[in-house]
C-alpha cells in the first residue's frame, strides 16, 4: 500500500480534446522557450508577440520574485504572520496573468502573487491580509482579482459560477472580441483532490462556462508529492470531465502565456471550458511555516533551479539584443524601490479597531449585535478612564 | 509515575500508546506522515508504524472522513486529522448526516468507532480559518461525543479513551496550549472520558471552561482570590455528553455561575450551560448566569484577535457583575 511514482512523465504529452481528438505531441508539455534560452517551435501553439512583451513578462517575473522575497524576509523579521512564497512559479503567474484581455476575471487560490500586482493591487493591501491588520482589502470588483481564497479549492465553484453569470449576460461569443469576456480560475495540484474541484469542473463541462482552469503542478501540496493526489497527468484528468485540456512548461513564461491566450479566447468565443496544467516546482517552503527539508531531497530542488523562469528568458532576450545591461539595471532600480516602498509601508500599516468589524457581518447591523458592540465599547472606554 | 511534557508531546505518546495496543487503529490525514502533520502530533509515527497505518490522505476532508467510515465498518479504529478547525467544514456532511448516525440509521446494528482531531481555536496570530471555534456544530448532534482537553495530562489519556470509545468523538485540541508543559501521570487514566473537573475550588462563583480558556480562568480565578473572592474552575472536558452532575454540584456550592468559552456567543456551548442551569439550578442561583464569549462575528484579523476573544480582564469583569447581582 506505499505510494509509489507514477510514470507519468515518461508517457506521451497531448493535448486532449473532449469527444476523443488527442492531438499527439512530440513533447512531454508545451514549451517554447528551453531552459537554456532558446526558442523551439511546438506544432500547435506558437508565441505570437514581439520582444518587447517578452521583456514586458520579464519585468512582470522580476518586480513578482522581489514582493515575494520581501514578503518572506517581512515575516522573518516577525511582520508578518505567515507567507506563502512563490518563488519558481513566476512564469506561470505572469504568462498567464498577461493573456488577460478585456473583460477577463481572475479568482485565485493564496499565491498568485504576480498575477495580484500585473492586476494593478498595490502590495501593500496584499501584506495586510498576512499582517493581520484586515481580512482581504482589496477592490475585487475593480482589479477583476477576486479575493484569495484559503480554504483549498471553494474558489473553483465560485470561478464557474461567475463565468455562467457572464454567460447569461452575454458577455461570450460576440462577434466583438472586445465584448467578451473568461474567467481564470487558479488552484493548485493538491487542490484537484478536493470533491469542490471535481463539482466546479461537471459544472463547467454541463454549462460550457466560459472558464478556464489554471493549475499550477508545482508538485507539492505542503509535504504531499503529487503521486499522492493523482496517478495520471493531472490534465488528463479533464477529459473524463469532457473538458479540453493541455499541459504546458509552467516555468516557460512564452508557452504559459500561448496557451493560456488560447484557452481564454476559447472560453470567450463561447467554445466552452479548458484545463491547464502548468508544469513548474514550489522552490521554496510552502509557507513560512514549513520546513521541506522535512520531506524532499535537495537534489530535487536543485534540477528544477536549473529549470528557473527568470533566467532562461534573460539570457534569451539579451542573446537577441532586445535588452541590455542598462535595462537590466533599470529593472534592478526599480525592483530595489519596490522594496523599499514594502519594507517601510509594511510596518507603516494601521492597526485595525475591533469596532469597525461588527458592521462587515451583515448588510444591516441587527440591533443584538449593535448593543453587542456597544457594550464593548462602553468596556474598553472603561480601561481608557482607568489609565 | 509521572513526567513532565507538553501537550504536543502527550497526544504523540497517547496516540503512540493506542497504536501500540490495537492493530485496528490507523491514522489519516494530510501531511501526517513524513512531516508528522504541520503540528507535529504525529511526529515518527509514520517511521515507527509504517505508512499502512500512518497514512497520509489525499487534499480531501469529505474523503478523509467518507473513506474512514467505510474503514471503521470493515472494523478498523481510525484517528483522523484535519489540518485546522476552518477545514473541517468539508466534511461536515460526512460527520453529521454519515458517521454521527450510522448507530442510529442500523437500529444499533453498527457503530463507528472514529476519532476526529481538530486543531481548534485562536490566539496564534495567524490569517483566517485557522482559528475557528466549531464546538457546538458538533455537540449540536446527536450521536457525537464532543471532548477537549485543556492539559497534557488530559491530552494523553483522554485521546486513547477517545480511541477505545465505540461512539465517534469529535477530539478537539486547542492548538495555542499545544506547547505548554504540564505533569502526566502515566499510569492510569484519571478521570472517565465524560467527567468535568473541578480544577479549583471556590465557594462565591464557578467558571465553567474548557480547552484553551482552563487556563486563562485558573489565572483569573487566582487574581480574583487576591482581591478576596473565591472563585471556582470547572473545566467540562466533555461538550457532549456534558457532565450535568458536576455543573449542578458546582453551581449548588457557589449559587453564581459564568460560562467562559472562545466560541462566538450565540448559541453557543455557553448557551446550552446556561439554559441546563437555570433548568437545574433555578433556587440556587443567586446570579443569572453569565457568558464571556468571543463577539458575534467571523474571526476578524490577528490583529484584533486578543480583543475579540476572552482574556483575562473580561472574565473578572464578568466575575464582578456576578457578584455585584
Ligand atoms: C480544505 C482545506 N484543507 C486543508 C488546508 C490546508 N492546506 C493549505 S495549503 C495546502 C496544500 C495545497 O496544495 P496545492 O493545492 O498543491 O497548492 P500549493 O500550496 O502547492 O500552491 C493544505 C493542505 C486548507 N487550506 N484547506
Ligand atoms: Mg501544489
Amino acid at each position: 500500500m506505499t505510494v509509489t511514482r507514477s510514470t507519468s512523465e515518461a508517457e506521451p504529452p497531448d493535448v486532449v480534446t473532449p469527444g476523443g481528438t488527442r492531438i499527439q505531441r512530440g513533447r512531454e508539455f508545451v514549451q517554447l522557450l528551453t531552459p537554456q534560452g532558446e526558442r523551439v517551435a511546438d506544432d500547435v501553439f506558437a508565441f505570437d508577440h514581439d520582444d518587447a512583451v517578452i521583456a514586458a513578462n520579464l519585468r512582470h517575473m522580476v518586480l513578482g520574485r522581489r514582493f515575494d522575497a520581501e514578503a518572506t524576509a517581512l515575516q522573518r523579521k516577525g511582520q508578518l504572520g505567515l507567507w506563502p512564497p512563490a518563488l519558481g512559479q513566476e512564469a506561470a503567474q505572469v504568462g498567464s496573468g498577461a493573456a488577460i484581455a478585456g473583460l477577463d476575471e481572475v479568482f485565485p487560490s493564496y499565491r498568485e502573487h504576480s498575477v495580484a500586482l500585473m492586476r494593478g493591487i498595490d502590495p501593500l493591501d496584499m501584506l495586510k491580509t498576512f499582517r493581520g491588520t484586515a481580512m482581504v482589502d482589496w477592490d475585487s470588483r475593480a482589479h477583476r482579482f477576486h479575493l484569495y481564497s484559503f480554504v483549498i479549492g471553494t474558489q473553483s465553484l465560485h470561478a464557474v459560477g461567475y463565468a455562467m453569470g457572464m454567460q447569461r449576460d452575454g458577455l461570450v461569443g460576440n462577434p466583438d472580441q472586445a465584448g467578451n469576456g473568461a474567467v481564470l480560475a487558479y488552484f493548485g495540484d493538491g487542490a484537484t483532490s478536493q470533491g469542490d474541484v471535481s463539482e466546479a469542473l461537471v459544472f463547467a463541462a454541463s454549462y460550457q462556462a466560459p472558464v478556464v482552469f489554471f493549475v499550477q503542478n508545482n508538485q507539492w501540496a505542503i509535504s504531499e508529492p503529487i503521486e499522492v493526489q493523482s496517478r495520471i497527468p493531472l490534465y488528463r484528468r479533464a477529459i473524463g470531465f469532457g473538458i479540453s485540456s493541455v499541459r504546458v512548461d509552467g516555468n516557460d513564461v512564452l508557452a504559459v502565456q500561448a496557451v493560456t491566450e488560447w484557452a481564454l479566447d476559447r472560453a470567450r468565443r463561447g467554445e466552452g471550458p479548458t484545463f491547464i496544467e502548468a508544469f513548474t516546482y514550489r522552490m521554496g517552503a510552502h509557507t513560512t511555516s514549513d520546513d521541506p527539508t522535512k520531506y524532499r531531497r535537495r537534489e530535487e530542488e536543485q534540477q528544477w533551479k536549473a529549470k528557473d523562469p527568470i533566467a532562461r528568458v534573460r539570457t534569451y532576450l539579451l542573446g537577441r539584443g532586445a535588452i541590455d545591461q542598462a535595462w537590466l539595471d533599470a529593472l534592478d532600480a526599480e525592483a530595489e524601490a519596490l522594496g523599499v516602498r514594502i519594507r517601510e509601508g509594511c510596518t507603516a500599516l494601521p492597526n485595525p479597531r475591533l469596532e469597525d468589524y461588527w458592521q462587515h457581518a451583515y448588510a444591516g447591523m441587527p440591533p443584538a449585535l449593535a448593543e453587542q458592540r456597544d457594550a464593548y465599547l462602553a468596556y474598553e472606554a472603561g480601561f481608557e478612564q482607568e489609565s | 509515575m509521572g513526567e513532565t511534557m507538553t501537550m504536543a508531546k502527550a497526544l504523540n505518546a497517547g496516540l503512540r500508546r493506542a497504536l501500540e495496543a490495537d492493530p485496528k487503529v490507523l491514522l489519516a490525514g494530510e501531511d501526517i506522515g513524513k512531516l508528522g502533520g504541520v503540528f507535529r502530533i504525529t511526529e515518527h509515527l509514520q517511521r515507527d508504524f509504517g505508512p499502512e497505518r500512518v497514512v497520509d490522505s489525499p487534499l480531501a476532508e469529505s474523503g478523509i472522513v467518507g473513506t474512514s467510515l467505510g474503514l471503521a465498518l470493515r472494523g478498523y479504529r481510525p484517528v483522523v486529522e484535519i489540518q485546522f478547525d476552518g477545514f473541517v467544514y468539508p466534511a461536515f456532511d460526512q460527520i453529521v448526516s454519515q458517521v454521527s448516525r450510522m448507530r442510529f440509521r442500523s437500529m444499533g446494528r453498527l457503530s463507528v468507532p472514529m476519532v476526529i482531531r481538530i486543531p481548534y481555536g485562536g490566539s496564534i496570530g495567524a490569517i483566517e480559518h485557522h482559528s475557528e471555534s466549531p464546538e457546538a456544530y458538533f455537540a449540536h448532534t446527536p450521536g457525537l461525543v464532543v471532548v477537549t482537553p485543556g492539559t497534557p495530562l488530559d491530552a494523553y489519556w483522554m485521546i486513547q479513551q477517545a480511541i477505545a470509545s465505540d461512539d465517534p468523538v469529535v477530539f478537539l485540541e486547542p492548538k495555542r496550549r499545544y506547547h505548554e508543559k504540564g505533569e502526566v501521570d502515566l499510569t492510569e487514566p484519571p478521570l472517565a472520558l465524560d467527567a468535568a473537573r473541578v480544577v479549583l475550588q471556590g465557594g462565591d462563583a464557578t467558571l465553567f471552561t474548557y480547552g484553551p480558556l482552563v487556563k486563562t480562568c485558573v489565572e483569573a480565578a487566582l487574581a480574583a482570590s487576591a482581591e478576596g473572592r473565591s472563585i471556582e474552575v470547572v473545566d467540562l472536558r466533555s461538550l457532549s455528553p456534558l457532565d450535568d452532575a458536576a455543573i449542578r454540584a458546582s453551581v449548588e456550592r457557589t449559587g453564581r455561575a459564568i460560562v467562559v468559552h472562545e466560541a462566538v456567543r450565540t448559541l453557543g456551548i455557553g448557551a446550552e450551560v446556561a439554559a441546563r442551569i437555570q433548568e437545574g439550578c433555578f433556587y440556587t442561583l443567586e446570579a443569572p448566569v453569565l457568558r464571556v464569549a468571543a463577539y458575534d462575528m467571523p474571526y476578524p484579523p490577528s490583529k484584533v484577535e486578543s480583543a475579540y476573544l476572552p482574556d483575562l480582564d473580561r472574565i473578572l469583569d464578568a466575575v464582578d457583575r456576578s457578584l455585584a447581582y
